[in-house]
Formats: structure tokens, sequence, C-alpha cells
């Protein structure tokens, strides 16, 4: 179930990870010893029906979440044995989310949800607003700065995001579903953004996804997972170039 | 995350609920109000108290009296500086030097003595005392009939109302049948009345005087020059120019003035005093002896060092300070109790706090995942929480004293309407001094910030992934 290269550098290495939820007196497996690597640059996809795992492995990855057993290694980190403000730290500069309900803040501009996760980084204001402008310019919402996320499309929104996402320059993106309330032609709008960024900035992208036609598209590798177990690893290279081309 | 910025998100989320936000801190501003409301009243009752002890004279004077005269007002003395047999007379060379210490304005000497005053052929024995020009600002003046002394040696006399109602209704005792009108009073003013005294004649030390000698003891070891002094009969011609209805001596208790003279005259008339004919008949001393000096302070803050100057040359003393110190303790206490009063309401308002952020954790669940996702520390989130009690504190905090200040405002101005109304002298009994303002404000950011604990750990505690699935 190995499918990284001798002497790559590896972003994301999980051993025998498991996280067990208590629900009464049942006993949730969401996730039941996954062991994997994922290389740095590499976009990866997640697939698998509802209730698979494949959220509960990202969660791991962002650091939104505790292990109950287990390794994961983020950008050469143990997550398992971080505190929660070194997790915070790591949410922070090391990866980038991504949602499927776009997640920005209601009262807050374009602008001012991209610029946040700068505060929390303690960015001085001015160079905060040229990076935040940076990458609305990226992701094409330079004339949206001072909207709120009522008045924009799905799109904006999700474009809002992945700009807020990438704000940081984190090495890894993840991004859960972020088609899934999206028609399709802003969906490929949206994985188009983010396989150039793949390619662009090399950043590692783990993409959740149901569809599995736009992960053949446009990840490198798909990873199936069923009942928190990973059941199938499968590299997609020919797919992703024909998608590009 | 820095100060700018969470103070920023923190304003930005209380304007995202105005109404509810609002009202919190509307509530805080009443609980301010009513502390703030209830200090001043104390504090405007003390200064109030202040001001008519300052300005009675008492609470810059320091009361000195020589051992050998008197023990000690105060127990600890004995044990301490000269005892009774060493202690020096109160003299003019003594007065000088009291008057040399420093932060001393000046030492005047206490003279008062039981004589009779003639008025329209009519003898009152009553008790004079002498009044230096000093004590013209004394409140006891401040709204007499007439005026103050033209001057220090004027032939004129103030007399205690008490004692005019007397010259008036030739009744010693006061008599609540017969009633002094203002007009009666105002008819004595410009009129004459004739002290009649003993003069103090001390002989030529080189030339024995020639007069009868009154009758002192002779002593082998004294010349015979300093053995004897003089009691001659006098008697002086004065005008009333003013009549005052206060106590000017409420520290002198039974031996309080009721007719004042200008001190400087009374010295010059040279009167024999009660306290003179024992310190002659002890050490045959030509120079003139008082019971008691009065030094007066610079300021209120420097009796205490000039107590101790005093002690130290051997003398006893007493301030009115001393006499105050249960009053500070009681008004120390009234604070308390009126502190403890108007923080009721804070602490209700603080519960206010309490639900608004409760609520606000409920409502923006979400928002914390979102911000905790993006990179937001367990720390980040509590200071955020945290700064929005305590925003809410300090504009409430500034409106309540603004309200406070107001509320007192209006109840001086309806209480000194009140007082003119009863034909009472207007009063400040209201007073918002700038360390209430401070301590109202920062305390209620304290109050807000204490609130904002629980609610703070609660969000700080959310679980991301919970918080994110929240709808």
């Amino acid at each position: 179930m190995n499918s990284s290269q001798p002497g790559d550098h590896l972003a994301i290495l999980t051993e025998d990870l498991r996280r067990h939820y208590k629900m009464g007196t049942a006993v949730i497996r969401a996730l039941d010893g996954v062991s994997l690597q994922i290389r740095a640059s590499e976009f990866v996809a997640l697939l698998g029906a509802s209730g698979s795992g494949k959220s509960s492995l990202l969660n791991l990855i962002a650091g939104l979440d505790h292990p109950t057993s287990g390794r994961i290694e983020v950008a050469g980190k143990n997550l398992a044995q971080m505190s929660r403000e070194e997790l915070a730290i790591h949410r922070r500069h090391t990866v980038g989310m991504v949602f499927q309900a776009f997640n920005l803040i209601p009262s807050m501009t374009v602008l001012e949800n991209i610029e946040l996760p700068m505060r929390f980084a303690e960015v001085p204001p001015a160079e905060r607003q040229a990076a935040a402008r940076e990458a609305m310019q990226r992701v094409g919402l330079a004339a949206r700065a001072g909207h709120r996320p009522s008045e924009l499309s799905g799109g904006e929104q999700q474009r809002t995001s992945l700009a807020r996402a990438l704000v940081n320059r984190p090495r890894i993106l993840l991004a859960d579903e972020p088609t899934g309330n999206l028609d399709s032609r802003t969906g490929t709008g949206i994985l188009n953004l983010i396989s150039d960024f793949n390619a662009s900035l090399g950043m590692t992208v783990v993409m959740v996804t149901h569809e599995r036609h736009l992960a053949e598209r446009y990840a490198q590798r798909l990873i199936f997972l069923e009942d928190g177990k990973l059941i199938e690893e499968k590299s997609n290279t020919p797919q992703l170039a024909e998608a590009r081309s | 995350m820095k100060a700018p910025d969470l103070i920023d998100l923190a304003v930005r989320n209380l304007r995202e609920s105005v109404l509810r936000n609002s009202l919190t801190t509307l509530g805080i501003t009443v609980g301010v109000a009513s502390l703030v409301a209830m200090l001043a009243l104390g504090v405007g009752l003390q200064q109030m108290a202040n001001r008519r002890l300052a300005k009675s004279g008492l609470f810059d004077t320091v009361v000195v009296t020589s051992r050998r005269d008197f023990r000690s007002y105060n127990r600890e003395e004995r044990t301490t500086g000269a005892g009774a047999a060493q202690s020096r007379p109160l003299d003019e060379q003594v007065r000088a030097q009291f008057e040399k210490l420093p932060n001393v304005l000046e030492a005047t000497p206490d003279i008062r003595f039981i004589t009779e005053l003639r008025y329209d052929g009519k003898p009152h024995l009553t008790m004079v005392s002498g009044v230096p020009q000093s004590a013209r600002n004394n409140d006891a003046f401040d709204n007499m009939q007439g005026r103050f002394f033209g001057g220090d040696m004027a032939d004129e006399v103030i007399l205690q109302k008490e004692f005019a109602d007397e010259l008036i209704t030739g009744r010693e005792q006061p008599d609540s049948k017969v009633q002094v009108t203002a007009e009666q009073l105002q008819g004595l003013l410009g009129k004459g009345i004739s002290l009649h005294y003993a003069e103090r004649s001390v002989p030529d030390r080189n030339a024995p005087s020639e007069s009868a000698p009154a009758t002192a003891p002779p002593n082998n070891s004294e010349p015979a020059a300093l053995s004897s002094f003089s009691v001659i009969r006098r008697s002086r011609q004065l005008r009333i120019v003013g009549i005052t209805d206060q106590d000017p001596e409420g520290i002198r208790g039974s031996a309080r003035g009721r007719v004042f003279l200008p001190l400087k005259l009374l010295q010059d008339l040279k009167v024999m005093l009660p306290s003179e004919i024992r310190e002659n008949t002890r050490s045959f001393s030509n120079q003139q002896t008082y019971l008691t000096i009065s030094v007066r302070v610079k300021n209120t803050s420097q009796i205490q060092g000039v107590q101790e100057a005093i002690k130290k040359m051997g003398f006893n003393t007493f301030s009115i300070v001393d006499a105050t110190r249960s009053l500070r303790r009681f008004f120390a206490v009234l604070d308390l109790f009126l502190g403890i009063f108007g923080s009721l309401a804070l602490a209700v308002a603080s519960l206010g706090i309490v639900n608004t952020l409760v609520m606000a954790i409920l409502e923006r669940r979400r928002e914390i995942g979102i911000m905790k996702a993006i990179g937001a520390s367990d720390g980040d989130v509590k200071k955020l929480f945290f700064v929005e009690a305590g925003v809410m504190g300090f504009f409430g905090g500034v409106a309540g004293v603004l309200l406070g200040w107001s509320i007192g405002k209006l109840i001086n101005w309806g209480t000194n309407i009140y007082l003119v109304r009863q034909e009472l002298p207007p009063e400040t009994i209201w007073a918002v001094p700038w360390w209430l303002v401070a301590g109202a404000v920062v305390f209620a950011v304290v109050i807000s910030l204490c609130s904002g604990l629980y609610p703070a750990a609660r969000a700080a505690r959310l679980d991301p992934v919970q918080a994110l699935r929240y709808e």
C-alpha cells in the first residue's frame, strides 16, 4: 500500500492511524489502522462512501483532531505528540483548508476573510493587505474585495475560501469536497485553480471527493477508503495529463 | 493575535448584535452609575465635613500646653520627652521658637479669661478670648452680622450670639418665650461695651516699684524686685462690631469664649491670667506666660511633623486631627457600604455579560470552528471573548460615570433648592473626583473581564471539528 518512491520527500506519513469515537457504549471506528505516504507536491484524492473516514483522515492531517493511536507526520512533524497550541501553529502555517460549505465569516468582506489567517499569524497590516490582494488576484476576485460572502456566487465564495487557504503560503492544501456545493462547470473552475497551485507552487494537495471522474481528471493518485480502512491506492498520472491537455 | 487586531475583531463582533450588546452595555452603565452615585455621595459628604473642619481653623492647628500645667492629653507622652518638672512655661520666647519651626504659619497665645463686661450699666460675667487677624477666614465669621475687627489694635469686640441675646434680654439662660429678632441684634452693632480686667504690672528690676505690691510670698533666694508683682484694676471702652451665630472655638468645650477681642489688643492690655499667678508664684518669672499656644501649620498633612517637633521640645500637643481619626474611620466605613450597595447593580449587570457572551458562543459556534481551522489558537479565541467583555465593560463604565455624574448634579441641584427654601446656605454634597472616574471605569472593565472568564474558557475549549459541523 505504499506508492511513494524511495528517496522522495514525504509531505504526509501515517502508520496504523486510528481514530475511534465513543457514542454511549458503542465505539465508532472512523479510522481503523490507516497507513499511507504522500509525497511533497503530490495531488492525492481520497475517495469513498459517506462514513468511510475520508473527512476524519483529512481532519487529522489538518491537526483539527487528535488520533486515538498510531503515527501521523505532516511536514516531518508528529502531530500526535503536539499540544493544542502547536496544532494551531501547524494549521496556521503548514496546511490550508477548503471546505464544501465554504466556511467564510459572513460579517466580513472578501478581503477581510482572506486576511484573517494572517491576523492569527501576526502579519503586519500593510503586508497583510498586499498578500490578500495578491491572493485575490490569483483566484480572480480582485473586483470583489469589499463584498460580503452573501453577495457572492457559490464559485466566488469557494474561490475566496481558496485564496484564504493560500494566503499564508502553506505547503499542503486540504480540500474537503470543494466542489460539493457547486455546479459542474464552476466545480471544474475551482479544481483547475487547485491543480494550477499544485503545479505552479509545488503545493501538496489532498482532496476528499465523492466524484470519481473529477478525482481521475486531476489527482495523481487515488486512495480509496471503506469503513475507516484504506482499501486501494491507484496511480492516476496519465488521466491527469489528458485533463490538463 | 496582536492587541489592535483583537480589539478590531471584538468591536466588529459586538456590532453584529448591536441591540443585545447595547442592552448588556446599558446594564453595566446603570451598575456603574449606581456605584458612582453612591460613592460620590460618600466622598461629597466627607469633603463637606473636611471643608467645614478645615475652615473652622481647627484642622491646621496644634494646641500646645506646658507639661508643668497639664500631664498629657495622650498617655504615651508621659514616657517621652521632658517631665513635668523640666518642662518650660509657655512664654513669648517659646512662642517665637514655635514660629521658627518648619511648616509653621504662626503661633498665637490663647488669651482667655473670665471677667466682667458692662453694657447699658449692667454687669455681665463671661469668658473673653483673643482672636488673631488670621481667624478672619474662619467660617464662624463668614455669615456673621456686622464685620470682623478693623485692625490688630482696634478697640472692637465681636459677640457670640448667645451673649448678644443676654445683653438684649438681660437673662443669662436662653428663654424660649423671649425671641430676639435680627433687628434687635443689628441694633447692638456700633454700641459701646466696657471691659473690666486686672492688669499685671511687674516692677522694674533696677527700681523697685513704689506702688503697693500684691502679696507674693517672700523668698530668700530671689531679689525683692522679682518676688513681687502688682495687679491693677482697669477698664477699657470697646465697640461692638460683629455678632456671630457660629461657635469659632468648638474645640474649647466649656472654655469657649463668648466675647472676642483682637489678640494683639488683649496682649497689649497685659491682662493678669490665672496661669500667670501660678507661674509667678512658682518661678518668679517676669515674662508673660500662657496656658496654651495655638500653632497653625501651612497644611493639614504637616500637622504630625510639627506635633513631633514640639513634643521633642518638651511640651504636650493636641490637634483636632487626632480627634478626627474616628471621623475618617466613619467615612471609610460609610464609603465601603455605599460602594457595596452601588456594586450590587454592577454584579447583576455582570450576569448580563455572562449571558450575552454564552449566547454569542452558541451563535458563533461555527465561526469559532472556522477561526480554529485557519489557525486561531485556543488562546486567540479566549482573548477575543475576553476583549469583547472588556470593550462592553469599558463603554459601559464610561457611560456609567457620565450617567452617575449627571444624576449627582441633578440631586445636588435639587438639594440646594430645598436648602435655599429652608433658608440654609447651599452646599456641595456631591463630588466625583478623578480617582473615582478612573476607578469606576477600571472596576467596570475588571468586573466585565471576570464575567468573560467562563464564556471565554468555554469558547476556547470548543472542538473545531464539532464546531464546523454545527449548523
